[in-house]
Parts: structure tokens; sequence; C-alpha cells
């Protein structure tokens, strides 16, 4: 009973819905003053839609929340802000046009305590009289969070925060929790990173299919936590490494040749190769270069120098059509880059097929409708909002994106970080996915911001470091120690002092 | 009540038919024995043309652009063609023809490669050719223009004094519009270069030929337009279809097509043209000055259109 009258925030019974799709149909969350508390669940499980209905993005169609005891109801995130209640949410609020002053001008909240917060993030050297649009995407994160601890919240939701931060920028971030933690305030956390979770929270609330259907203490309750979010399909999706392909088939010539490959500051000559039915992982920390790794293989951008070559054949893209003509697909980061919202999942999926010139006029409808539900079946996504992409989960969003060049079929695989803000059921799905891919003769150059996907996922890893290849291990041996010392560059060092 | 919203958001062409038996009725209302069959086939004769403009804009305006010299186009091709009827109705209407294939690949090449906004571009290329016809005009004083017979009959000739002639050449633009965007892999791309054009670049697709094909075949609709509108007024002036830019925006927005891109299609653009039609007609009936005229026409419009992102949201 006493537990009870500590929370600081009370959530009882919320429910929403969007048009026909239910998101929230009974949330119940508890917050103590004082306590890091993880908000658990697969994608669309309810986790964003309740941060919103929070912190006032949108009301709730029915449900109560109580602060400190009291009845509230939010009609605006100013509102929720004034009564200590902030939050930094999934997609960066920040107007990309505006300097980072501008922008915090526009939260108004004062530039002396923005400082404040991004010196504790360790990001004071950011010129904030810079436009947004030139900062990247991490250092976008933290000076979001920055505007969020500026307003000295007493419940401060973060919504995978570190989805897209690299472990040292994620730590410091953790850092950050904890301090506000001891000076009492309540944090919401949500994350799909279990072992985070584990370190950083002291209870978590697990959310499946808009329920509530548990409460626990974080510590040493990963497998409990996994058991609620998933419910009953738990082991079925889990891949093994035994899955792995014997890696006897060397002798084959490579699908993909890069060598010495170079690209603005970014890339600074980088030399690989990928056998046919192999999966090829590629760990670094946030901008060492593989954007542009990517980007070049990927048609996407010009190479200052290197070569690039598939199946011994060496090849020069002018346009990611001429990539794509040559089997080399790529799935972007971010799916907001891929995708068509406004159209059905139909035609998200069918749209590379139009590239070629041939096929503008009449559609093979059977045909098409053939293919697109093989590579939907075979990702199983979710089609109950098909009618415009807009309206899926995230995780459904990324498995578009993947199914697109299923049916259009594919030599090598380019996976930008696919499982960032995914859930663990999703993950699982998608590496098996790829795993399949790769036994049925295509390649996938994977890479990831999670170091332990590489050992689920791949057979060998490459990691990058300053615009260079900084260690190459199989997968077997890429446990997250050697690849954090890779990725920092500490390898060769390494190697010189055994030698 | 909110389930009959439901339902008309779901099904917002059956909410824009109401919109137009709404305008009929009031149309009856204000002068009853009105709506007749003879005054449905004039309508049906005066909304072809700008029908088929719209059918024009609506592609453009599909891939989030705007197609402002379409009324110069139109103009400039039937002053063509009715200085030129003496060397034949062939090379005349080829002619014609010509001025918008020229001029919508001028828009194409601007918009599509050379990345100029589409509502600059188009305003710039509409001047231009606005200026070219008067030039060309002026060294045309001699000759005698008039407009072929076969042109004549297009625009405003009826079978059984009933059926309009050029309702058959709309059905045929309609068919092709219909079938072309929904069925085919070019009207696909309309779509979709609409909605998210850096994703059909990362998905390989080379948007500039899209764009270039867009634009080029919004301004042939914008001459065959002009072609019907001359052969309905028998006489081919310079300021012949100013007064249609504005409706063949208008009939696209009322239809649903969104001025960003990416939704909408051309069976909203053709209840869009009728319900402008049926509203000029309301407005002549009220018998009101011409310049109230205007304001009225403009402010249904914007409401219509208000009323519209509303239901659509």
């Amino acid at each position: 009973m006493a537990a009870e009258q500590d929370s600081i925030l009370d959530i009882r019974g919320v429910a929403k819905r969007f048009d026909s799709v239910v998101a929230l149909r009974s949330a119940d969350l508890k917050v103590r003053a004082g306590e890091v508390h993880a908000l658990m669940g697969a994608n669309g499980a309810g986790k964003s839609t309740l941060v919103k209905i929070i912190t006032g993005v949108f009301p709730a169609d029915s449900g109560d929340i109580l602060i400190g005891g009291e009845r509230k109801v939010f009609r605006s995130p100013a509102e929720a802000r004034q009564a200590g209640i902030v939050s930094v949410y999934q997609d960066p609020a920040i107007v990309p046009d505006l300097t980072v002053a501008q922008n915090m001008r526009l939260a108004r909240v004062g530039l002396d305590a923005v400082r404040t917060a991004m010196r504790s993030l360790g990001v004071e050297r950011v010129d904030l009289s810079r436009a947004a649009r030139e900062i990247d995407f991490a250092t976008l994160r933290l000076i979001d969070l920055s505007r969020a601890l500026a307003s000295n919240p007493r419940i401060l939701l973060l919504d995978e925060i570190t989805a897209a931060l690299p472990i040292d920028l994620a730590e410091r971030v953790f850092a950050v929790v904890r301090d506000w933690r001891k000076r009492g305030a309540s944090i919401i956390f949500i994350s799909h990173r279990m072992a985070e979770v584990a370190a950083l929270c002291d209870r978590a609330t697990v959310l499946r299919d808009g329920v509530t259907v548990g409460v626990t203490a974080t510590q040493g309750a990963e497998e409990k936590i996994v058991n609620m979010m998933l419910g009953t399909e738990v082991a079925k999706a889990a891949v093994s490494g035994a899955a792995r392909a014997k890696q006897t088939a060397s002798a084959a010539a490579p699908a993909l040749e890069v060598r010495d490959l170079a690209c603005g500051h970014g890339l600074r000559g980088v030399s690989f190769a990928v056998r046919p039915g192999e999966v090829l992982g590629v760990a670094a920390l946030e901008g060492q270069g593989q954007e542009e790794l990517f980007d070049c293989i990927a048609g996407v951008r010009r190479p200052d120098a290197g070569e690039i070559a598939a199946d011994g054949k060496p090849l020069r893209f002018r346009h990611p059509a001429d990539a794509v003509r040559a089997g080399l697909v790529l799935v972007p980061a971010n799916r907001l880059q891929a995708l068509l919202p406004q159209r059905p999942i139909r035609e998200n999926v069918a749209l590379p097929i139009f590239g070629r010139l041939k096929n503008w006029g009449p559609i093979a409808m059977k045909d098409e409708r053939r293919r697109v539900e093989e590579a939907v079946r075979r990702l199983q996504i979710d089609t109950r909002a098909s009618s415009e992409l807009k309206r899926l989960s995230g995780g459904n969003q990324q498995k578009v994106a993947i199914a697109r060049w299923l049916a259009a079929g594919f030599r090598v695989l380019l996976c930008f970080d696919p499982t960032r803000g995914i859930d663990v059921g999703t993950k699982r799905q998608i590496y098996s996915l790829l795993r399949e891919v790769a036994q049925q003769g295509a390649s996938v150059l994977l890479f990831t911001s999670e170091l332990p996907e590489i050992r689920l996922a791949c057979d060998r890893a490459i990691v990058l470091f300053g615009g260079r290849i900084s260690g190459e291990m199989p997968a077997d041996d890429a446990d997250e120690a050697r690849l954090l010392r890779a990725a920092h560059g500490l390898i060769a060092a390494d190697a010189e002092a055994t030698a | 009540m909110s389930a009959v919203l439901q339902f008309l958001k779901a099904r917002t062409i059956v909410a824009l038919i109401l919109l137009l038996a709404l305008f009929l009725i009031g149309i009856e209302l204000v002068r009853p024995g009105t709506v007749t069959p003879l005054w449905a086939s004039n309508a049906l004769l005066f909304a072809a043309p700008l029908a088929i403009m719209g059918a024009g804009q609506t592609l453009v305006m599909l891939t989030g652009g705007i197609d402002l010299s379409v009324a110069s186009v139109a103009t400039g091709a039937a002053y063509l063609l009715a200085t030129n009827a003496s060397s034949g109705d062939f090379s005349a209407i080829a002619l014609a023809l010509a001025l918008g294939l020229v001029v919508g690949a001028v828009n194409g090449v601007g918009v599509a490669l050379l990345r100029v906004q589409p509502l600059i571009m188009t305003l710039g290329t509409g001047l231009m050719t606005g200026g070219a016809m008067i030039v060309y005009s002026q060294q045309m004083l001699a000759s005698q223009p008039h407009v072929p017979a076969i042109i004549q009959t297009l625009g405003a000739g009826k079978i059984f004094s009933l059926v309009p002639v050029d309702l058959f050449l709309w059905i045929a633009v309609g068919a092709l519009m219909l079938y072309g965007l929904n069925r085919t892999g070019f009207g696909r791309l309309i779509f979709a270069v609409g909605d998210n054009r850096e994703a059909c670049h990362l998905a390989g697709i080379r948007v500039w030929r899209v764009l270039f094909v867009d634009y080029l075949l919004c301004a042939l609709f914008a001459a065959i337009a002009g072609l019907v509108l001359v052969g309905g007024t028998n006489a081919a002036d310079l300021s012949l279809a100013d007064s249609y830019l504005l409706p063949s925006v208008a009939c696209v927005i009322i239809g649903g097509t969104s001025i960003f891109g990416g939704r909408g299609g051309y069976s909203g653009t053709i209840v869009g043209a009728l319900i402008l039609t049926a509203l000029t007609s309301l407005l002549t009936l009220l018998d009101v000055a011409e310049p109230l005229k205007q304001i009225l026409y403009g402010a249904i419009i914007l409401s219509l259109a208000a009323a519209y992102a509303r239901l659509t949201e």
C-alpha cells in the first residue's frame, strides 16, 4: 500500500485507438519518485502512444492519469512541460532549417540551462548558431535531450534515445540519467536493448498489444521480460549460430569486392570482399566512414578513388539505378528515406520494378500480387493497416523496406542498421531472413550499431575506424569486447604488442 | 452522424457526387425547370475542355508540382490552329499539338533536370508563350483565321442534338487517365515520385524521366483542351483560355488530389470539373454583378477546399 502512494505517476487503464487500429487497450504504469523505470514492449505494443498521451500530444480515449495523486489531463506538450513532465521523442523534435539556438528558443528554454545540460553530456562544443540540419543525428539526439533537461523535469520520458547512439555516447546518457535519478527525478526509459535496460533501470513495465502484462524488477530478469514481451511465440524465432553457413565455398568468386575505396573525409581506403552466401558484418562507432561506404556501394555517392566489383566485374555507378541493376541494393538506416508513406504496402513493395523503362507500361496485376504476397509472407508483415504505409508500426515499415528487394531480386543486400529501434521479436525475424537469403546464394553486407548482433547474424565481421578497416574477425570471435577495441582503433596496437 | 462521416471519409468520391447533387438542387431551387437533359448536355459540353485540362493538371499535381502555363498553351494551340487552317486541317492540328509538346518539354527540362520550382518554371513559360503569341499575331494581321470544321464539330457538335461530341474525347481521356494511373508502371511512378522523391531515387528510379514525361503530357492535354475550346467559340483570340487557369487547378484540388503530391486521382478531378461547371451555371442564374460573381466563385472554391481537407485528414 505504501508503494502505491509512492507513485509520482500513476496511469490506470488508458486506451487509445486511431480509426480502426487499436494502439492501447488498457495500459497501467506506476512510476516512483527517483527511479528509472523501463517501458518495454514489442513494436506496435503501444509504448510511443503512451508516451505521447502522458505528455499531452493527443488525449486518451479513456483511463486516468494521476500525477502526485491528482488527476491530470494535459492538452499540449507545453502544458505537460510546465508540470515538470518532459519527453524526448523517438524522432527528434527539431526544425532542421533553424539553428540550434533558434530551436531552443522555440521550446522556450533558456540557453544557459541548455549549455549546462550539454556540458553534462559532453557536447558543449557544438556551435549553437549552426543550422540543425548540419549536425549529425547522434549529436542532435543529445541536444534534444539537453533541451529536455534544461526545463528541469520531475518526470523525464526517453523514447528510444539510445537507438541511434554509438556505445560511447549512450554511456554518457546513462551517466546523466543516473545523476538525475540521484536528484530525485523519475525517468521513463524506452529501449529495445535489453542489456542497457538491465544495467540502468530499476523496474520495468511490459506492454503487449496495448495492454500492461507485467511489472518486474529488472535485475536478472532479462529472460522474463522477453517472455512477457513476446507472449507465447517466444522460442520460435530464435536464431542459432549453428545455422551459420559452412565456410567451405571460399573458392567462389566474391559477390562484391571493394578495393581501396575512398570518399571525402569519411572513407579513406577500404578493401574487402563478400562471398556468395556470406553475411558480412560491419561494426563501427558513429561517423567512421560506414555511411560513405554504403552510399558508394549503393550508387548514392561517387567514390573519389578505388574500385567496386560485383562477380569479378568492375562497376561504376552514376545513379542508384546502376547499382540496383548490378544487384547491389540498399536498405537505408532511415525508413523515411526508403518508403512512400501515403501509398499502400503493395505499391511500396513493387516500386523498384518500375525503375526500368520497359516496365512503365501495363502492370501484370496478378503477377505483381503474387510477388508482393510472397514477400509479405516471408517477412510476416502485419497487413491490417496496409492501405497507407505510415500507419504501420516501425518494425513493419522496416520489413516493407526489405520486402521490396525480395520481390525485385538482388545479389547483395546492403543493410544499414536495419534493426534500429525494432523489438526483439522482429529483430530475430530479420536475422533469420538474412540467413535464409544467404543460404539461397545471395550475400549480405550488414552494418549494425548494436554489437551483439554481429555474432547473432553474421559469418564474419570487419570493423571501421577513421575510415579504414581496423579489424577483421570471424563472427564467433566477435564478442563485444573485441569489437569495441577494434572500433576504437586499438586492435592493431594490440597485435603489434603481442608480436 | 459520425458513421456517415466515416463512410464519406472512406469514399470521398461519394461526398463529391453528393456535393454535385447539392449544386444541381440549388440550381433547381433558384429557377425551377432549369435542369433538363438539354441543360445537362450543355453542361457536359462546357465541362469537357476544363476536365481535359484538369487531366494534365492532375498528372503534375500528383507529383507535387503545378503547371501554370496550361492556359497560355491552350490559347496558343487554338491560335496556331486558326491561323494555319489554310494549310490543311491535319497540319494545323499537328502544329497546335506541337506547341504543347514544345512548351511541355521546356517545362520538363526545367523542372526535372534543372530542378526549378514548378510554380516559377511554368509561370515563366506561360508568360513566354503568351508573349510569343502576341508577337506572332502581329505578323499575322493579314491572314484570315478560321477554325476547321472538324474542330468545330469536336467543340460544339452534338449527336441527335443531345450528346456532345467532345464528351467522347473526354471519355477517351478519362479512360486513359484512370487506366494509366492505376494499372501502369508510369502511373505508379507518378504517385511514388509525388509521395517521396528521395525514396524513388534510392529504389533505383530515374526521377527526372518521370517528371519530364509528366510535364510533356500535361502540356499536350492543355493543347488538346485549347482545340476543344476554340471549336466551341469558333473564334481564336489571345485571351481564349485565360479564365481556365484557376479552375484547372481548382477542379484537381476539389477532386481530392493533394497539392503536396502522392495522393488523389483523376476520378475526383472529373467530378471537380462538373462541380465547377454547375457552380458557374448557378452564379449565372443568380444574375449577380460580375465582380460579386468572382468573389462568390473564389470564396466557394476556398471553402470547398477547406472542407475537403477536413474530410481527408
